[in-house]
């Protein structure tokens, strides 16, 4: 105690006191400056940081509606959905993505076009979106990500429906197939309803009626925590399932169809005729779509795009043929209508043609000709060029261009389809402006028998035989029978092709004779027949043969043989089902293509009366 | 003793709230009892609305407080004069011990600040933050004052030994409470306005140099994350982005207990322990940041009132400093959470989870009681 002597307790007391009353000022000074910090956070900038933390929370995900199924007629599940398991990354997540996707790699073998859509995808993608990088994993892939999933952050494994075609390669072309969508597609698509959905319709029904069945996107509304991980669902709207279509195919029609084009090239289409709707549509040969669900690899995808048999091409809307002699039904009728031929009226055939002022001869296909007073009936049953040639002469282009149009050649047939095609139906306007020369003669003489310039699809033919079976009524072909349980409306057109009867009797009774007549060039198919078929061979050349040469189908290649072609409706008496049917290099219509609408026919009246003919085949 | 004397003349003594009382034979000031314990009751509350894994650290933590009201007890025991005369044996106990964590502690985050005792860690630094102020209060209560050139020297000399050491750890936080709690002995004690002056002259010239060559990489980040938090959103700014949204998004009544989205998912870093308070702005709104702050309020009142009354300067500078650094723990901690103070580490007394921060505490609070019971020994 030194200083004891010199100490001031008082002094020093309240030196004490005012220090510490100081203090106090500064402690409540820096009270009050907490407190209006707080208040600042939590009354005045409260709406903000509410708004933060609920975001911070909650995050929307889109789950995507289930794709609509496809049904044949009968109610036979055509397109299915099945289960699937998907790997996704959440690129948000990934501690490190190069890294990720390396170490995937080791394990799965990543490809290059995978890796690349995935890179792709990712940068489109919303945040904690997760982006699918394969879908529809093997029990092997499964099995080697549950080992790994420790180490991989990031990765997301979740079950997810994949389309699933069980008559794939029956119903190739026809009911296409859906896939991953591309980069050329997504600018198109609505971003909001193609949320969480990464496939679409690519071809075919798939394509056309995608929006149909595509259905409705939900959202969940979760909770994750801060490391995205999701804690609990706070609201659900659900998707709202795409709409199942049936179709008017039969599944029955279509396996006799794409069964008997067996080793061959070439397309089927069957048509009711009564409703419009497309009983069968094959086109051989078909590929598995099933490939094209979850992203073709190039090795498959090449070895398709390389068959020299072209199986990714559909015959039935894209082929275009020469239809032959198959158009004389329809030409015939226009040389009725337009008066320079009557059922009665006869020419004489010597075995070629021969314009006006003409040496140039235009040959029958029979050496020698027909022979003296061949009317209508003769020309269609025998399939005589000359007649046509000269009915066709008389008539002008026309006149063939304006009844060729009227019976669906020329233009797309309007079918629920994609990428259909409307072959040529030649006129002068046409040959002026694409080929920038006139119109002779001549092409008239070789368009009457549907050559020359004239092309026409399958469709087309079935269509034509259509309007032929109906007398002239102009439906438009339909896949689709219901959208859901809405039954979809074949249109009807309001100008019908107008004729007497006594013309369409001419002309059907004709064909029906080129199936029963003694000499019908499609008579081989009549034996055992129990109900009445009209029909029209045809055949199309694809080597032009030139003057002066003869055809010696032996001598050329397979491939550079004819195309044969048929049409018919039956029963002939009240038609009720129409066929147009091509076999590439099939030679002659009455041997390879007529047998197959035997066929057809055969199986639609077993099934549509089964009392009165042969069982259904199964 | 006539300094003592005099005091008591001067200041009657009231029972009750203005004097510690005894109670069956032990030194025990009621009021502040009770308020640490209403006090400890609503930081366990708060804590367990951290999060849904709560129970096991409150748990804990009630062990802990249980342990530290029983360290407080044991240490109101002791006489002021006691403390006095022994103050220097904790300080250089601590010294000491901090010289053994520079050499040889272990760390965590790149700071070396625990010394493992095998069976038990423990932070030496903690002891100083008790430690200094006692021995300031100790060697300056005995001197004239205000004090003299010489015993300023020897003040500053014996806090800035602790505090550089600390320092060097490096653990900015506890240097810094140290450094307050030895401030505010000599502030209390009448430093000379010129002397203060002359301080704040200095910190502001050596500033540039702390900043440039004294501060670590990470320190001056989160002074610069401070000033702008969305530079670096996910790195340093995160946890200063969402501690404010949890405040902010507490409103005026808060989510309720549990309910706080922030800490719950896990968005709040460091809910338990330094950045509690967002959890009970998150929670309770500000309505319960004002409770909370009333509390702290009543408890720095009991400790002001404490030293007002206290018989010796000894007790008055400790009592004083004791209480003024309560206070910046609550200040510090509430500024940095709420983002107007860098983040140092800092908890929020009797909230934070935390043995040892308890264990000091309860040590200052018992040296309180202590202080206020004296007049009531023999």
């Amino acid at each position: 105690m030194r200083d004891n002597a010199f100490k001031d307790p008082r002094r020093e007391y309240y030196l004490f006191l005012s220090r510490l009353g100081f203090a106090v000022f500064l402690v409540l000074l820096m009270v009050g400056g907490i407190l209006w910090r707080y208040y600042h956070l939590q009354i005045v900038e409260h709406d903000r940081f509410a708004t933060q933390s609920e975001s911070n929370r909650v995050h929307v995900r889109p789950s995507p509606p289930t794709r609509g199924l496809i049904y044949d007629r009968n109610g036979v599940l055509l397109a299915d959905n099945q289960a699937g398991l998907t790997l996704s990354i959440v690129v948000e997540r990934a501690d490190d993505l190069d890294q990720l996707l390396k170490e995937l790699d080791a394990l799965l073998g990543l490809e290059a076009e995978e890796l690349d859509r995935f890179k792709k995808q990712a940068l489109r993608r919303k945040p904690y979106e997760p982006v699918p990088l394969r879908i529809n994993l093997t029990e092997r892939e499964q099995s080697l990500l549950a080992v790994n999933e420790y180490r991989l952050n990031g990765v997301e494994i979740t079950a997810q429906l994949v389309r699933y075609y069980p008559h794939a390669e029956l119903f190739s072309h026809l009911l296409g197939y859906v896939g991953r969508i591309n980069e050329r597609e997504l600018p198109e698509l609505d971003p909001v309803r193609y949320s969480g959905t990464y496939v679409i319709g690519k071809t075919g029904v798939e394509k056309f009626y995608e929006d149909q069945l595509l259905g409705q996107v939900g959202y969940d509304y979760v909770e994750t925590n801060a490391r995205g991980r999701v804690m609990r669902v706070l609201e659900r709207i659900p998707p709202a399932v795409g709409q199942d279509l049936t179709l008017n195919v039969d599944i029955r029609l279509q396996q006799v169809a794409y069964e008997a084009l067996e080793g061959e090239r070439g397309a089927v289409v069957a048509l009711d005729v009564k409703t419009g709707g497309v009983l069968a549509m094959a086109s051989r040969p078909g590929f598995d779509t099933n490939l094209f669900v979850t992203g073709i690899s190039h090795k498959d995808y090449n070895a398709l795009l390389n068959d020299q048999d072209h199986p990714l091409f559909d015959r039935v809307l894209q082929g275009q043929y020469p239809p032959g002699s198959t158009v004389k039904p329809v030409f015939g009728f226009a040389a009725l209508e337009t008066g320079v031929m009557t059922p009665d009226s006869t020419i004489f055939d010597p075995g070629f043609f021969r314009l006006p002022n003409s040496t140039h001869k235009y040959r029958d296909w029979k050496k020698g000709g027909h022979g003296a007073r061949i009317d209508l009936h003769d020309a269609i049953v025998q399939s005589c060029d000359t007649y046509f040639y000269t009915a066709g002469v008389k008539m002008g282009i026309d006149s063939l261009h304006y009844y060729g149009t009227k019976f669906g050649f020329g233009e797309p047939t309007g079918i629920d389809l994609p990428a259909e095609r409307g072959g040529l139906m030649p006129s002068r306007e046409w040959k002026r402006g694409v080929r920038g020369v006139s119109w002779y003669p001549g092409d008239t003489v070789n368009t009457s028998i549907g050559q020359g310039f004239m092309l026409a699809t399958p469709l087309q033919l079935a269509v034509s035989a259509s309007r032929l079976a109906n007398r002239g009524e102009i439906r438009e072909p339909r896949l689709v029978m219901k959208v859901g349980d809405e039954p979809v409306a074949s249109p009807v057109s309001d100008k019908p092709i107008v004729g007497p009867p006594e013309h369409w009797d001419a002309v059907i009774e004709a064909m029906r004779d080129v199936v029963h007549g003694q000499r019908g060039t499609a008579k081989i198919i009549a034996r055992d027949l129990n109900y009445l078929i009209a029909g029209k061979t045809g055949t199309a050349q694809v080597v032009g043969i030139r003057q002066g040469e003869t055809y010696k189908a032996e001598e050329l290649e397979k491939r550079q043989r004819d195309h044969a072609l048929f049409i018919a409706f039956a029963p002939a008496d009240d038609p009720e089902i129409a066929v147009g049917i091509i076999v590439e290099n099939g030679e002659h219509g009455s041997s390879t293509a007529a047998p197959i609408a035997r066929k057809l026919f055969d199986t639609y009246m077993a099934i549509t009366y089964p009392e009165e003919f042969a069982r259904v085949p199964d | 003793m006539y300094q003592t004397d005099y005091v008591r003349r001067m200041k009657p003594e009231g029972s009750g709230l203005y004097g510690g009382t005894r109670w069956q034979g032990l030194s025990v000031d009621v009021p502040l009892l009770v308020l640490l314990l209403v006090l400890a009751g609503t930081g366990l509350f708060v804590l367990a609305g951290a999060s849904a894994d709560a129970p096991a650290y409150v748990f804990r933590q009630a062990v802990y407080m249980g342990v530290g009201f029983v360290i407080m007890l044991v240490t109101a025991q002791f006489s002021p004069r006691f403390l006095r005369r022994w103050a220097v044996l904790p300080y250089l106990a601590g010294i000491i011990l901090l010289l053994a964590v520079l050499v040889v502690g272990t760390g965590a985050k790149g700071a070396q600040r625990w010394l493992d005792l095998g069976f038990f860690r423990f932070q030496p630094s903690e002891i100083l933050k008790i430690a200094s102020p006692l021995m300031l209060a100790s060697y300056l209560g005995q001197r004239h004052l205000p004090p003299r050139f010489k015993h300023v020297l020897v003040s500053l000399i014996l806090l800035a030994l602790p505090a550089i050491m600390v320092g060097l750890q490096p653990d900015l936080g506890t240097a810094i409470l140290i450094t307050a709690a030895g401030l505010f002995v000599l502030f209390l004690a009448g430093l000379e306005k010129r002397y203060i002056a002359g301080a704040i002259v200095t910190v502001v010239a050596i500033a540039p140099v702390f900043w440039l060559y004294l501060l670590r990489d990470y320190q001056r980040q989160r002074i610069l994350t401070l000033l702008d938090p969305q530079a670096d959103k996910l790195g340093a700014g995160w946890n200063i982005i969402q501690s404010t949204t949890a405040i902010g998004s507490g409103g005026l009544y808060g989510k309720g207990w549990q309910q706080g989205t922030q800490s719950q998912l896990d968005f709040l870093p460091e809910s338990h322990t330094d950045f509690i308070i967002a959890v009970l702005g998150e929670e309770f709104g500000l309505v319960g940041v004002l409770g909370l702050m009333s509390l702290y309020l009543l408890v720095i009142a009991r400790g002001l009132v404490i030293s007002v009354n206290a018989r010796t300067m000894f007790g008055r500078l400790l009592a004083g400093s004791i209480t003024l650094t309560f206070f910046v723990y609550i200040f510090v901690n509430m500024g940095m959470v709420s983002g107007i103070l860098p983040v140092v580490g800092v908890p929020l007394p009797f909230v934070s989870y935390g043995g040892t921060a308890i264990v000091t505490l309860m040590l200052g609070f018992g040296m309180l009681m202590s202080i206020s019971t004296e007049k009531q020994r023999n």
